[in-house]
């Protein structure tokens, strides 16, 4: 039971470095501020969610304490993550950012001209 | 639907004070009484059994971990393909939901969905903006969108 369970926390905090790296990778190899922000909010949260876990289960069954504040902070990581990819994606095209050369649509631009035609 | 729960609790302890035991135990067996009573008194309350709002919601739970791990796998091909070959873009999408709370879950959720990201809410809360990583998949989005995501939302708020 508890080399099982070993091999899965070992498993899961693997998993979460390994998405860590994916992430920084993203960050670097990534064209435009907003593709970066794919990277960024998706594979960072689940790697830290992943990390999380893998604590929170070492703990609870190697030690027999069940950490509380761990579980807090997987829920609050998988509720702000993606409203912080959003108000970054939102304040980097307020202020202009052009997108990248080969994006091909840009549904938010028409609109925002026709907001500006109309007064 | 809190309203339901909130009574439920009442007739929880109104239990324990009939058997005279205060323990965890007793307020269980009390709950699931008045689940019982509930259930046959559902016709006198405005909106439906709550236990159903309770399931859609682990639902959307759910839904939501099992998008967590699938966008991830696909940000994970884009990065490390040998050569960008994806095409971003942004695209609108109207929705058909009217509350706060309701949008700022959706757009959650839209984010953490494969290649997706939310941009901007328009002023009036119909149409969202949403970047893509492949404008290619977008209407695919668009559709897995409207057919799970929306109405997985809509059955929590019913």
């Amino acid at each position: 039971m508890t080399e099982i369970s070993k091999i899965i926390i070992g498993y899961l905090i693997l998993q979460g470095a390994f998405l860590s790296i994916v992430a920084a990778v993203g960050l670097i190899r990534l064209p435009d501020p907003y593709t970066r922000n794919h990277a960024a909010s998706k594979s960072a949260t689940l790697g830290t969610i992943s990390v999380l876990l893998g604590v929170f289960l070492f703990f609870w069954i190697i030690d027999g304490q069940i950490n509380s504040r761990v579980l807090l902070g997987i829920i609050f990581v998988f509720m702000t993550a993606p409203v912080a990819g959003h108000l970054i994606g939102r304040a980097a095209y307020n202020t202009g950012v052009p997108l990248w050369e080969r994006s091909i649509q840009d549904d938010l631009k028409k609109a925002r001209e026709r907001e500006k035609s109309r007064g | 639907m809190a309203f339901q729960i909130l009574l439920n609790f009442f007739l929880a302890f109104t239990w324990m004070f009939m058997t005279a035991e205060y323990n965890g135990l007793t307020f269980l067996i009390g709950y699931f009484f008045g689940l019982v009573i509930l259930y046959i008194l559902r016709r006198f309350f405005d909106r439906r059994f709550y236990i159903f709002n309770v399931l859609a919601a682990i639902k959307l739970l759910l839904i939501f971990i099992r998008e967590l791990i699938l966008s991830n796998i696909a940000v994970l091909k884009v990065i490390l393909s040998p050569k960008l070959m994806n095409r971003p873009g942004i695209f609108a999408l109207e929705t058909e939901l009217t509350k706060d709370w309701e949008i700022t879950i959706l757009s959650n959720l839209i984010t953490l969905t494969p290649g997706t990201l939310v941009l901007e809410v328009s002023p009036d809360n119909k149409i969202l903006y949403i970047h893509a990583m492949d404008i290619k998949d977008a209407e695919e989005a668009k559709q897995s969108i409207r057919n799970t995501f929306e109405k997985a939302i809509q059955e929590v708020s019913r």
